[in-house]
């Protein structure tokens, strides 16, 4: 198990000295504690007692360490000098989450084509060139207000978002225009849309604190996730998908959100928004900041209320937005609103679908009561645990987009540990039933066979280290494989070396044709 | 064991047998195959499953009562080794995904111990499916093509439809039996192609040594010959791959279990397969000594360069 620092804080002899009271003093056995690399490395001597010091001192250190499981390897210290390493073990072994994610990639175009979108909405703003610009499917369509802008639209267009490709028409003087995105520009947004997500999840994982976790690109739109020595699958979920964001918009004061339910028409410039509990709200379409504005995120308790709250520190763009807008609109209400994409697959009368959901609340509303610009407080959270998570997903950068769980393995401790006495067992067992056989069956050949035997049995072991391969369950089973067939050779060699030795008396020359043949 | 080594059993003469007892097999499993099917583990049809230890014994009936009550649908629990650790499956659930698992945990309580979870998304599962049967339809392929570059087109049939033999047989045991299929054992399955075409390839070698070598041209001759000489080989190496087997079947748990079963059926079949279907292939074709000359010198030709 390791235990590091969470914040700027350097871990100190007297952290180490702290850890170890705490465990002697709760009778938890432990093999070495040691400094090193600003982290302190705690052995046991089993998974019971690992997990027990685990809650303890999660609990007695408070959130400014990091504890985290780890199996750290027992290699003796000649070995390691040597430059050996320990055997990496799977997750079946080991015990851990394997998640297989996938990115949405419909999503990612939907949101590639709105950028376009709002680019040349400002593009062609300036000169007052169209009439209107909708999106249509793969596709913007801009209606023109005369003939005459024709050319300059698209002089603009082909200089300043060369991604867009203009469909032709065959009429010249049409009043619209269609594009749609290149394939290229396709292409690229989704690589970046995996890679940005990628780098998202490894910050994620290192905010949830897993030792040695693997994060990794299979194919085009799938991340494989591995966390081992994870158990609190739960909350390993919660923080891996979420596509949480956050946006920061001013209250519309001048209009009765009721009245706007009743008649069913909201305001030309705000939209609609509700509270968690139901309670509805008008807020102006216009964004003063949003989350990816966001550098710093902690969460707290808020000293007047008592309520849990979240500490935000905004980047210098964001920062001077909101000073610009709190300075104007002082005693105004700012709403903060918590955007959560989810895209899950579900059978349905039989037939797979895929279900999107975006969830737009409010978190709170609050008067501005005087001008701040990067640094302010969220309040109104429901709860500790949202407070906690909603900082880390703050602090770990959003995904640039939606992802889903499409292949989950966990495997308790437990099991892993079960796996690999079985393991470990079934080989050795086997490799002795091979060894009495040959032995019977050949005599002096047969131990010859047997030393080739557990020679192959060491060099097997010996590549899978030195490779560093990982071993895994299959795996063993591959090895008890070999041993039983890597005896087929010698077997057929002898066997024509008995058949030799009937056709004429000289070992030999047996020996020597007997190989020769069997080759 | 003496006795092995000068063997001088007909196999050839009583092929007829062989054909009828493997037809018959074959028949049964492709019966079994067509009518019961197989019983895809989660990996191929999606789906959730979780392995969980209580501290004392429990009984089936309440867990499946608290889980139907909670609206979960196609469930299956059974006991998994013993009677305090259980196994569930569940159908892929129109109500939620990956969440499930986190909700059954909680309903079962906390004096569980979760072993393992395992969520197969349905995409994946039919993805797995397919990638599965072309891996298979892969390595036959390539036998094939190896095997008749390396011999004869006869070989390669014949070595092929020992395969296939093996592949329906097992199988069909495994229809039969109505044990889970997953992915370790379509593992195990193309494992056994390799075992049992290489028991195949080392009788083969011998039939064309001794075409060679003999001046007999009676090709039945020559194929039982070559047969009995290779026969304690075969069963030699079968008996060492049984005994690992065997090792791994009852001690190395559970999940290996099904992985196991597969390579010892396969492995049975295989050697069985070697002696009698490939051999009675070649022959049903009509080898014969012409047909293996002259690709016999180009080979001589090859060694004597320097």
């Amino acid at each position: 198990m390791q235990v590091s620092s969470a914040g700027d804080k350097f871990i100190t002899e007297h952290d180490l000295n702290k850890i170890t009271d705490t465990l002697k003093s709760k009778d938890i056995n432990y093999k070495s504690a040691n400094l090193s690399n600003r982290r302190i490395l705690i052995r046991f001597d089993n998974n019971a007692s690992q997990l027990s010091a685990k809650d303890l001192l999660k609990t007695s250190l408070g959130r400014n360490y990091v504890v985290a499981l780890n199996l750290a390897p027992s290699v003796p210290l000649w070995l390691s000098n040597l430059g050996g390493k320990a055997m990496s073990l799977g997750l079946d072994l080991r015990g851990g989450v394997h998640f297989l994610l996938e990115v949405d990639m419909h999503a990612v175009m939907i949101m590639s084509i709105d950028k376009y979108y709002n680019e040349l909405r400002t593009l062609l703003r300036v000169d007052r060139l169209y009439k209107s610009i909708k999106k249509e499917g793969k596709g913007i369509t801009i209606r023109l207000k005369t003939a005459d802008s024709r050319n300059k639209v698209l002089k603009i267009i082909k200089s300043e978002l060369s991604d867009l490709i203009i469909l032709e028409t065959s009429n010249q003087d049409d009043l619209l225009v269609h594009l749609v995105v290149s394939d290229d520009a396709q292409e690229d947004g989704k690589k970046n849309a995996l890679k940005q997500n990628i780098t998202t999840l490894r910050n994620r994982v290192n905010e949830l604190g897993v030792a040695e976790p693997i994060i990794q690109q299979q194919g085009l739109e799938r991340i494989v996730v591995q966390l081992p020595g994870v158990q609190d699958t739960a909350r390993a979920k919660e923080i891996l998908g979420a596509v949480a964001t956050l946006e920061f918009k001013l209250v519309d004061e001048e209009n009765d959100p009721q009245v706007a339910i009743q008649s069913g028409r909201v305001p030309i410039g705000s939209k609609l928004y509700y509270f968690k509990d139901g309670r509805p709200l008008l807020l102006k379409n216009r964004i003063i900041t949003t989350g990816e504005n966001i550098t710093g995120a902690v969460s707290g308790v808020d000293q007047g209320s008592s309520t849990p709250m979240v500490n935000i520190t905004l980047d210098n763009v964001g920062g001077r937005a909101m000073l610009n807008t709190t300075k104007k609109y002082l005693h105004h209400r700012m709403a903060v609103v918590f955007i959560e994409n989810k895209v899950e697959t579900i059978a349905k009368n039989n037939k797979i679908v895929k279900k999107r959901t975006t969830t737009k609340d409010i978190i709170n509303a609050a008067t501005i009561q005087g001008t701040f610009s990067s640094r302010f407080q969220i309040t109104g959270i429901g709860s500790g645990r949202e407070a906690r998570n909603l900082a880390l997903l703050l602090r770990a950068g959003s995904l640039s987009a939606p992802i889903e769980i499409i292949e989950e393995r966990t495997i308790g401790p437990s099991l892993g540990a079960d796996n690999i006495e079985k393991g470990i067992l079934s080989v050795i067992t086997g490799f002795i039933l091979v060894l009495i056989f040959m032995a019977m069956r050949y005599r002096v050949f047969g131990m010859v066979a047997n030393i080739a035997l557990t020679l192959n049995l060491v060099m097997i072991i010996a590549a899978l280290s030195l490779l560093q391969a990982t071993l895994t369950l299959p795996g063993i089973a591959g090895i008890v494989l070999t041993v039983g067939m890597a005896v087929d050779a010698n077997v057929l060699i002898f066997e024509r070396i008995k058949e030799e030795l009937g056709l004429n008396s000289n070992i030999q020359k047996a020996i020597a044709s007997g190989y020769d043949k069997a080759f | 064991m003496k006795a092995l080594n000068v063997s001088k059993i007909d196999f050839i003469g009583r092929r007829i047998y062989a054909i009828i007892f493997s037809l018959l097999l074959i028949f049964i499993s492709i019966f079994s195959l067509s009518t019961n099917g197989l019983k895809f583990g989660i990996d191929f049809t999606g789906g959730t499953l979780l392995e969980v230890s209580y501290q004392k014994n429990i009984d089936l009936t309440d867990v499946r009562s608290a889980l139907s009550e909670a609206k979960f649908k196609g469930i299956n629990v059974q006991y998994f080794g013993s009677t305090k650790e259980i196994l569930i499956r569940l159908e892929p659930q129109s109500i939620s995904s990956a969440e499930l698992s986190s909700k059954i945990i909680r309903l079962l309580g906390d004096d569980v111990d979760i072993r393992r979870v395992e969520f197969v998304g349905p995409k994946v599962g039919e993805e797995l499916t397919n990638n599965g049967g072309l891996a298979m339809l892969y390595a036959l392929i390539g036998i094939l093509i190896y095997v008749a570059f390396r011999f004869e087109y006869r070989f390669a049939l014949g070595s092929i439809s020992a395969l296939i033999h093996d592949v329906i047989i097992t199988l069909g045991i495994f229809s039969i039996l109505q044990i889970e299929f997953n992915l370790t054992v379509l593992a195990a399955i193309l494992a056994v192609i390799g075992y049992s075409l290489n028991d195949t390839i080392v009788v083969f070698d011998r039939i064309r040594e001794n075409f060679l070598s003999t001046r007999h041209t009676d090709s039945k001759k020559i194929i039982n010959g070559a047969l009995n000489q290779t026969l304690s080989r075969t069963i030699m190496t079968s008996v060492t791959t049984l005994l690992v087997l065997l090792a791994l079947f009852f001690l190395g748990g559970e999940i290996i279990h099904s992985f196991a079963l597969a390579l010892l059926v396969g492995v049975v079949i295989g050697t069985y397969s070697s002696i009698y279907v490939a051999s009675s292939m070649i022959l049903a074709l009509g080898i014969s000594k012409e047909d293996l000359l002259p690709s016999e010198k180009e080979e001589r030709e090859i060694d004597n360069r320097p």
